[in-house]
């Protein structure tokens, strides 16, 4: 640190803090999809060629999700659909 | 198979950190070369196939003449394989081999070797290949522990958490739902000076984000490079910070308590801090 740094603005958060920040969000993101098995993202893409033989959707449209408890396994299927003309 | 107990007298640890370049093989030679001063016999195990370092860091590139996968092949022997440190004693190194292919190593092989060197040796240091591929899950697939070998940098600490996974997920132990290896952290190149002006993630930051128990903390030091250079272990180097970290992280693994030192800043004088030094 030089002289002039000391007259820089301390409001700015320091680069470790956004470090941290962006990897807490990614580190917890990537950790929820740790126990998701492996075949879930091409499951997802036959799902949607499935749909979009009927509707016209967008691959961003569907939401496929597992959330596992104790005993269950729940598979979460969210299709947004287009509006009606 | 033989399971009856010689490979759980031996302590398998794993040196892994998902990404290249933190310090691995590095650390591999250090606290092996720690633990086998500390009276026990030790073998170092180097698991990168195609990319065999940890002889040039260990000083004895040129004493290798059979390595790992000879053995697996039954080319050679372990005993013609292993080469004895000569500056250690209670220390061997077993040599990656150079020129095949990453499938050579296999787990049925792997576990061969193991559990032979498991009736000699105490501990058993395997130094991972980056990445997350075969060879890394090879290197931690049988480990009592891991030594996760972090940077205190992003790429590193994401990588670091994703070997988390693999560890927890892929290892031997947890496809037999057994005790989970100890997870330990070693956070490596710390430059104490850069985390208090804010410009480096801390201790307690990566501490918050990996959630595993710290082990060490190793500063960047030009100790490191001067050792690897010369084919000596850093931790032989006790007039380095760096040396003098690597033993307190051994002392720690064998369960001895020792504050954590060198996070301080040093004091630069003041012309040197208003020129901007």
């Amino acid at each position: 640190m030089g002289i002039f740094d000391y007259f820089k603005s301390k409001s700015a958060p320091s680069s470790a803090s956004v470090a941290k920040d962006r990897l807490q969000i990614i580190v917890a993101h990537e950790r929820s999809k740790r126990h998701q098995p492996d075949y879930l993202p091409q499951m997802q893409q036959e799902i949607i060629d499935v749909i979009r033989k009927y509707v016209n959707i967008g691959s961003e449209d569907v939401q496929i999700q597992l959330d596992n408890t104790d005993d269950c396994s729940v598979l979460e299927l969210n299709v947004t659909l287009p509006e009606q003309n | 198979m033989n399971l009856s107990g010689d490979i759980a007298l031996a302590k398998i640890i794993v040196v892994t950190s998902g990404k290249g370049g933190v310090g691995k093989t590095t650390s591999s030679a250090a606290i092996g070369t720690g633990i086998a001063l500390k009276g026990h016999k030790t073998v170092i195990i180097d698991f990168d196939v195609g990319l065999r370092n940890l002889d040039l860091i260990m000083g004895c590139e040129r004493r290798v003449v059979y390595d790992f996968v000879n053995v697996i092949n039954k080319e050679a022997t372990l005993s013609q394989a292993l080469i004895k440190d000569k500056r250690t004693k209670n220390l061997f190194i077993l040599p990656a081999s150079q020129t095949r292919d990453k499938d050579a190593l296999t787990i049925e092989g792997v576990q061969e070797v193991l559990e032979e060197l498991a009736k000699e040796f105490e501990y058993i240091i395997c130094d991972s290949p980056a990445g997350i591929e075969k060879g890394a899950q090879m290197a931690l697939y049988f480990a009592d522990a891991a030594i996760v070998v972090t940077n205190p940098e992003v790429s590193s600490v994401r990588d670091s958490d994703r070997i988390l996974g693999i560890l927890q997920s892929k290892s031997k132990r947890a496809e037999e739902s057994k005790a989970p290896i100890e997870e330990h952290l070693l956070l490596t190149r710390y430059h104490p000076g850069r985390v208090a002006s804010g410009e480096m993630l801390s201790v307690s930051d990566v501490e918050d984000i990996l959630a595993i128990p710290l082990l060490g903390v190793i500063p960047e030091s030009e100790a490191v490079l001067k050792a690897s250079n010369q084919g000596t272990p850093v931790i032989l180097d006790t007039e380095s910070e760096a040396g003098l970290a690597y033993m307190d992280a051994v002392d720690r693994l064998m369960g001895e308590e020792r504050p954590l030192r060198f996070l301080e800043i040093q004091k630069k004088g003041f012309i040197k801090r208003l020129l901007g030094g």
